[in-house]
């Protein structure tokens, strides 16, 4: 790719871009006018930027796709599907639109969750004082262009000790081709308080589109959050998301995210560990084939001492696709006791399948415990041969083993019903693999 | 138990095996007819647990020389399910884990897969159930071991428990157990040989492959064969294996024309 031609993508967005007059808050056109210079100082990155050395996202450069326009004709019964019998509270994002009717909200009185126009009144200077603080986009344009294309956000606050024993659905749909969607999300745990919630992310047809999104989580002292997180676009979109983690005293932060979907998917997350004794449990399941590049990159990054973080990545990779993760675990001079793992495992599926994964420890204090690891293989044949001795076919004992790989990720997923689909995926994804 | 006229089950002539080239197995002659419980001793690296791994038909190894029937069947021919299906059945020494996999659910599945290749009746979820409980009462496992994943976290014990749950669900013509008492303790290698005894019937047979003596005490062998260097050398009744514990392999070495004079 040339970059003349990657300056062009942007161009053609800068130019489509204006402050809307009719939203009279002037610190979020403040934010929307940063951003959007900031995206006119960057480029879209390459596969020269050590960021994006595996993945190519030159073909986003050839498409020239419009934002979404809002698009109304979608009926609850349409999605019935999507629901999950778990969730009493839905907020669902057509293209990008919050659609009021196809969401659900029992009871405002305990949680506090809507889209921006509903809390722009209400909730200014919470709003003010969280939006666009975690996710840093200076240096990163798909979040520049997220945040100065922002025209709605689903947000959550988690009230002061308040438990919130259902998950809350966060449902982004898409449903037109050739079009750019800007989802965010914010999430706003305030102190002690718990919440689960899940970000999802579906197509109802196999198109090519964009989803752009950014997701912000705050947790104040010893909150505790859960963020399932499913990326299931169309096998032809492109799915490139932003998640900013902000970790106060005590609190407690725990993802588990499952990308299935789309052509080309890019996941960043970051977690700061801002205070001490801060927690968190990083889970992440890539299942892909046929042409399919999933690329996650994470950091974890203790700055106060006491901390503890977990994390666990799998990818199982079938056909010609290609998995990409980069993990990176910083623990800063001051964050003595921290106690941190990480491991990567990966299993490939076929001989033309491809993983790139890439754990990096960067620690600058010295009173650390601080282990990771990293594996990528193929099936053990003695594994094999123990289901074989027990009656099953070969290509069941590969299922199983594959499916087995999976599940484990999965298992952690606290909403059953979200669990049990998702198995199904697995299983009807990896049966009959040859390797 | 030695049954008078009964059928052979297993008819093994002069097999040999490699791995990676190397010769293991050199010559293997044996029958076994139902109702009989055979141990197979010897040193490690002699080649039984070499022996059981190819009779279960375990791809690493290469059949150079022999000829193994399995009642009617050609059992070299069949693919390691298809052993499983005409109801042979190893016990592993080190039985794999399987993190992710209910252990219920794995059972279940061997169980019903079992059942359909006899064109008998499979089980749902409830009634097998109940059916594995009744099976887990034999061998004093706990029913938390259904939930668990497959043999993940278990210990020795808990791990040769689960094989032979397997035996018994699974009711093999033939079983092979691969040191079934290593790394249990006394009560759970009571526990596990019960078992074992309990599932031993006049219609199958059972082969112990074993280091040491211990075990025959408790599951006691009508034959016992001795192996070295890949060739089985004598053969013997229970009396053997208390003549072998006492006396130590290298009396073996030493004696095998005298011994074999001596027993025959």
């Amino acid at each position: 790719m040339s970059e003349t031609v990657a300056t062009d993508y942007l161009d053609c967005l800068l130019k489509s871009w204006s402050i809307k007059s009719n939203e009279p808050l002037s610190w979020l056109n403040q934010l929307r006018a940063r951003a959007i210079d900031h995206v006119s100082t960057q480029r879209l990155p390459t596969k020269r930027d050590e960021e994006w050395r595996f993945t190519d996202i030159s073909a986003l450069t050839r498409l020239s796709f419009q934002s979404a326009q809002p698009h109304t004709s979608l009926r609850a019964q349409d999605i019935e599907h999507l629901y999950l019998k778990e969730a009493k509270n839905s907020l669902v994002f057509v293209d990008g639109y919050y659609s009021p009717q196809l969401s659900t909200h029992i009871d405002p009185t305990v949680l506090q969750i809507g889209n921006l126009s509903t809390f722009l009144s209400t909730h200014a200077s919470i709003l003010e004082s969280h939006f666009g603080q975690y996710a840093r986009f200076d240096n990163n344009v798909f979040a520049a262009l997220n945040t100065a294309f922002l025209h709605d956000c689903a947000l959550i606050i988690a009230p002061k000790n308040t438990v919130i024993a259902e998950p809350v659905h966060l449902l982004f749909i898409a449903t037109q081709s050739e079009v750019t969607s800007y989802p965010r999300c914010l999430i706003i745990g305030e102190s002690g308080s718990n919440v689960t919630f899940v970000e999802d992310y579906v197509s109802l047809q196999e198109a090519a589109y964009v989803t752009n999104s950014v997701t912000e989580i705050s947790l104040s002292a010893n909150a505790h959050a859960r963020h399932i997180r499913i990326q299931r676009e169309s096998a032809q979109a492109y799915h490139l998301a932003n998640c900013a983690v902000s970790l106060a005293r005590g609190s407690n932060y725990q993802s588990v995210s499952i990308s299935l979907g789309a052509q080309i998917s890019r996941y960043n997350l970051n977690v700061q560990l801002i205070d001490e004794a801060a927690e968190c449990a990083i889970d992440g399941l890539a299942l892909i084939s046929s042409n399919q590049l999933a690329d996650t990159h994470t950091s974890i990054d203790h700055i106060k001492p006491n901390g503890i973080s977990r994390q666990q990545h799998k990818c199982i990779v079938n056909d010609k696709a290609h998995a990409v993760f980069n993990g990176k675990i910083i623990v800063r001079p001051h964050a003595q006791q921290t106690n941190s793992s990480q491991s990567s495992r990966n299993l490939l599926l076929s001989k033309t399948a491809q993983i790139d994964t890439k754990p990096q420890l960067e620690i600058f204090a010295d009173d650390v415990k601080c282990a990771h690891g990293a594996t990528v293989g193929q099936l053990d044949q003695e594994e094999i041969f123990y289901l074989q001795s027990r009656g099953l076919s070969e290509a069941t004992a590969r299922s199983l083993l594959t499916y087995a790989f999976g599940a484990e990720i999965i298992d952690r997923i606290s909403v059953s019903s979200l669990r049990q689909q998702l198995e199904q995926t697995v299983l009807n994804q990896t049966r009959g693999n040859k390797l | 138990m030695i049954v008078n006229n009964s059928k052979t089950l297993l008819l093994v002539q002069g097999l040999r095996a490699s791995i990676n080239g190397t010769e293991i197995l050199k010559g293997i002659d044996l029958t076994v007819k139902s109702g009989e419980i055979h141990a197979i001793m010897g040193l490690n690296g002699s080649g039984k647990s070499t022996l059981a791994k190819v009779l279960a038909g375990h791809a690493a190894y290469e059949i150079t020389a022999g000829t193994v029937r399995f009642e009617d069947k050609d059992l070299l021919e069949l693919a390691p399910e298809d052993r499983a299906r005409a109801g042979l059945f190893l016990a592993f020494q080190y039985p794999i884990e399987i993190p992710g996999v209910a252990n219920t659910q794995f059972l279940r599945l061997a169980y019903n897969t079992i059942q359909a290749q006899r064109g008998k009746e499979e089980l749902d979820p409830l009634e097998f159930d109940d059916f594995v409980r009744e099976k887990m009462k034999l061998l004093d496992m706990n029913p938390d071991f259904l939930d668990r994943s497959v043999n993940e976290g278990f210990s020795g014990g808990e791990k040769k428990r689960n094989e032979i749950l397997q035996m018994a669900l699974l009711e093999p013509k033939l079983s092979i157990l691969d040191e079934m008492d290593s790394g249990l303790d006394i009560d759970a290698l009571k526990t596990v040989a019960n078992g074992v005894n309990q599932i031993a019937n006049k219609d199958n047979a059972t082969i112990l492959v074993t280091h040491y003596q211990r075990l025959l005490d408790y599951v006691v062998p009508d034959f016992v064969h001795i192996m070295q260097s890949g060739s089985i050398v004598l053969t013997g009744g229970k009396e053997l294996a208390l003549e072998l514990e006492t006396r130590g392999y290298d009396w073996v070495t030493a004696n095998k024309r005298s011994i074999a004079g001596a027993i025959a």
